[in-house]
C-alpha cells in the first residue's frame, strides 16, 4: 500500500463520514429527545436531494445558485417534518415503540413513491457550485474542493450543535426533555413545542444533507432506504441519542468502510454490519454513550 | 465533552400494552377455542387447485407461505412481545439452505426442507443468544444488524449464494407420488406444490398453535405482559426468550424454503430488511394479539397487492397509507376490528334483552 493510496482512502472515508454525520445527527437527536427511531429520516434526506434538483431547475433562467437551492431544500424538508410531527406523529407518543417504528416506515413507503411519482425513476444530477470546482493535490492524491468543504461542514455543525446543546437555553430544555419529559412539563416547559422544534431541526439537517450530496452522487429512487441503514449503523456505534457519539461513530464508520474496501473488497459491507452488531453486543449504549443502568 | 441525550430506558415506567384487542387466551370464548381451527382452515383451503384457476392457486400458495412466515414472527411479536426487525434473516437462511441443497447438490426436498428449518434454527441459536441480552429498541436494532450481516454475506458470497444474481431455477420437489392420490392425477405441478405447501404449513401452524397453548407458551405471554414480574417469580426470562427465538427462526426457515421453491429462485432481496417490515405489517394488519391474525394479514396483504398492482405501480404508497390507517384507526388489526364490532353488537343485544 502506497502512501497516496492510504491518503486517498483516508480522505474519501472522512468525506463519507461527514456526510453520514450530517444525516445521523438528526436521527440521533430525535431518538435522544423523543425516543422515536425515525426510519423516515432517510426519506427526508432523499426529498432534500430531489428538492435541490427541482429548485435548481426553477432557478435555471435566473442563474441557478446551488447554495440557495440547498437552503430551500432544507427548509422544505423542515416544513414537511413539522407538518408530519404536528399532524400525525404526536398522537403516537404514548404508544409502544413498535407503532412508532411502523409509522415512520409507513412514511418511508409513502414518501418513496411520492418522489417516484413527482420526479420519475431516472437519475438526476446537480452540478457542483462553480466556486468549489477543482481540487488540490495532497500526498499524491487529488482532493476535490467540494469534499474539503464537506469535511469542514461536518465538524462545524458538530461544534455548533454541541455548543447549542450545552450552552443555549433551548439546548438545556432539550436535555431536560430527554431526561424527564413529565418533569419538564410539570415545571412549565412546553414539551409539545420542543418536540416539534426538535423534529423540524432534525428534518432540516436531513434535507440539508440530501442537498449537499447531490453534486457527488446522482439522485435516484432508493437512496432513502440505502442511507437509513447506514445512518442507523453510525448512530448505534456512537450511541443512540449521543450527539458527539454520532460524530465519532460516523468517523469510525467512514474509515472502516473505506479501508475495509481496500483490505477485503468482498466483505466491506459485511464489516460495517458486523461492527454494528459487535457494538450492540458489547456496549448496547454505544462506544461514546453512557451505560444503561 | 460528551452530551448525553438518551435516558436509560430501564428508568422509564414499563410501557403499557396498547388496546390491541383481547389477549391471546381469553377464557370468555371457550367454544371458539375448542374448534380445531387449523384442521378446519386446512380442509377449507384444500380444494383450491380443483375449483380455483391457475392464478388463484398461485396466489394461494404465496398466501399460505407468507402466513407461516407471519405466524412464526408473531411467536415473538404477539406472544412474547419481542420486536424483531430481523426476522427475515431466518426466512432467507431457510430459502438459501433449501435452494442450495436442491439446486447445487441435487438433494431431495424431503431432506432439504427440514435442513432449511434446522439451519435457520441453528443461526437463531447463535444470534438469539446475543439478542435476548438486550431489550426493546436495542433488541430490534441487533436483530436488524444480524439480518443485514446475513444479507451482506448472501449478496457478496458469489461462490455459494450466487451473489446478487442469487440462485435461479431451484427445482420443484419430486411430486410424482401424488399421482397415487385419487383426484390428484390431473393436477399440474403448481397445483401439486400448492397441496404440498398447504399440508406442510398446516402442520407447522398446528405445531406453533400447540406451542402457544402449552405451559411454555403461557410463560411467554407472562414475559410479554410484564418482563420484570416474570423474572421475579423465578422465570429464566432470557432462556425462554432464546427458546422462542429459535422456534420462531426455525419455522421462518421452513417458510423461506417453500418460498424459494415457489418463486423458483432465491435472491438476496429475500433477506433485505424491508421484507422484515413487510411481514411485520402483515402481522399487525391481521392483528398480532390473535393467533389467526397473521394469516388473515397475509391473505389481505397478498390479495390487495395483486389487485392494486393491476391498477397502479404505486403499491408501496397504498401500503403506507394502509399502514397509517391501521395505526391510527384500527390498532388491533382486522381481527381486532371484528372483535370490537362483535363486542359492540353483543352489548347492544344484551341491552335490548335487559
Amino acid at each position: 500500500m502506497t502512501v497516496s493510496l492510504i491518503a486517498a482512502q483516508f480522505l474519501s472515508g472522512l468525506t463519507t463520514a461527514m456526510f453520514l454525520f450530517l444525516i445521523a445527527s438528526g436521527l440521533s437527536l430525535v431518538f435522544g429527545v423523543m425516543r422515536v427511531l425515525n426510519f423516515a429520516h432517510g426519506s427526508f434526506y432523499m426529498i432534500g436531494a430531489y428538492m435541490t434538483w427541482q429548485v435548481m431547475q426553477w432557478l435555471q433562467p435566473a442563474g441557478a445558485s446551488f447554495w440557495l437551492a440547498a437552503l430551500a431544500a432544507g427548509a422544505t424538508v423542515a416544513l414537511l417534518g413539522g407538518v408530519v410531527e404536528r399532524l400525525l406523529l404526536r398522537h403516537l407518543y404514548g404508544q409502544e415503540e413498535l407503532y412508532q417504528l411502523l409509522f415512520t416506515y409507513a412514511l418511508v413507503l409513502i414518501l418513496g413513491d411520492a418522489a417516484k411519482y413527482i420526479w420519475g425513476t431516472g437519475q438526476l444530477s446537480v452540478h457542483r457550485p462553480p466556486v468549489l470546482d477543482g481540487g488540490f493535490h495532497l500526498l499524491g492524491t487529488t482532493l476535490p474542493f467540494y469534499n474539503l468543504f464537506i469535511m469542514l461542514v461536518g465538524p462545524a455543525i458538530a461544534i455548533g450543535g454541541g455548543l447549542l446543546l450545552s450552552r443555549s437555553s433551548a439546548g438545556r430544555l432539550l436535555r431536560a426533555a430527554a431526561y424527564d419529559r413529565e418533569m419538564l412539563g410539570a415545571l412549565g416547559g412546553n414539551v409539545g413545542m420542543l418536540y416539534t422544534g426538535m423534529f423540524v431541526v432534525s428534518s432540516f439537517l436531513a434535507g440539508l444533507a440530501g442537498a449537499l450530496i447531490t453534486p457527488i452522487v446522482s439522485v435516484v429512487p432508493g437512496m432513502d432506504v440505502q442511507v437509513i441503514v447506514q445512518a442507523f449503523i453510525v448512530v448505534v456505534i456512537g450511541g443512540l441519542g449521543s450527539f458527539w457519539g454520532t460524530f465519532w461513530g460516523a468517523v469510525i464508520y467512514g474509515l472502516t468502510l473505506s479501508f475495509g474496501i481496500l483490505a477485503f473488497p468482498e466483505f466491506s459491507l459485511f464489516s460495517v454490519f458486523a461492527l454494528m452488531a459487535v457494538v450492540l453486543m458489547v456496549r448496547p449504549w454505544g462506544l461514546f454513550g453512557r451505560p444503561i443502568r | 465533552m460528551s452530551i448525553q441525550l438518551s435516558r436509560p430506558p430501564a428508568a422509564r415506567p414499563p410501557a403499557s400494552r396498547p388496546p390491541a384487542g383481547p389477549p391471546l387466551a381469553r377464557p370468555a370464548l371457550p367454544a371458539i377455542r375448542r374448534v380445531p381451527w387449523t384442521l378446519l382452515v386446512f380442509l377449507l383451503l384444500l380444494p383450491l387447485p380443483w375449483i380455483g384457476s391457475r392464478y388463484n392457486t398461485f396466489l394461494g400458495t404465496e398466501i399460505v407461505i407468507d402466513a407461516l412466515f407471519a405466524v412464526s414472527l408473531n411467536l415473538l411479536l404477539g406472544t412474547t412481545g419481542l420486536v424483531s426487525f430481523g426476522h427475515v434473516a431466518y426466512f432467507g437462511i431457510g430459502a438459501y439452505v433449501c435452494g442450495i441443497l436442491m439446486k447445487t447438490y441435487g438433494v431431495s426436498f424431503a431432506i432439504a426442507f427440514p435442513a432449511a428449518g434446522l439451519g435457520a434454527a441453528a443461526f437463531s441459536v447463535v444470534f438469539g443468544y446475543f439478542c435476548v441480552r438486550l431489550t426493546k429498541i436495542y433488541f430490534a436494532m441487533l436483530t436488524l444488524a444480524f439480518s443485514q450481516i446475513i444479507w451482506a454475506v448472501c449478496f457478496k458470497w458469489n461462490a455459494v449464494t450466487g451473489g446478487d444474481q442469487g440462485i435461479a431455477d431451484v427445482p420443484f420437489p419430486n411430486m410424482h407420488w401424488m399421482a397415487a392420490i385419487p383426484g390428484a392425477e390431473q393436477l399440474s405441478e403448481n397445483g401439486r406444490f400448492y397441496l404440498l405447501t398447504l399440508t406442510l404449513v398446516a402442520l407447522s401452524v398446528a405445531a406453533i398453535g400447540q406451542i402457544t397453548r402449552s405451559p411454555f407458551g403461557r410463560m411467554l405471554t407472562a414475559i410479554r405482559d410484564n418482563r420484570e414480574r416474570a423474572a421475579f417469580i423465578g422465570l429464566n426470562v432470557r432462556a425462554y426468550e432464546l427458546a422462542v427465538f429459535v422456534v420462531a427462526g426455525g419455522f421462518a426457515g421452513l417458510s423461506g424454503a417453500l418460498y424459494g421453491i415457489f418463486t423458483r429462485g432465491v435472491f438476496p432481496d429475500y433477506v433485505f430488511w424491508p421484507k422484515s417490515a413487510e411481514v411485520m405489517i402483515m402481522t399487525i394488519l391481521g392483528g398480532m394479539s390473535f393467533f389467526w391474525g397473521p394469516p388473515v394479514g397475509a391473505l389481505v396483504l397478498v390479495w390487495l397487492n395483486q389487485e392494486i398492482t393491476n391498477y397502479t405501480q404505486y403499491w408501496p404508497f397504498v401500503l403506507g397509507t394502509m399502514l397509517l390507517v391501521l395505526l391510527f384507526a384500527l390498532p388491533g388489526g382486522v381481527l381486532g376490528g371484528i372483535a370490537r364490532l362483535a363486542g359492540a353488537l353483543q352489548r347492544r343485544v344484551a341491552r335490548r334483552d335487559a
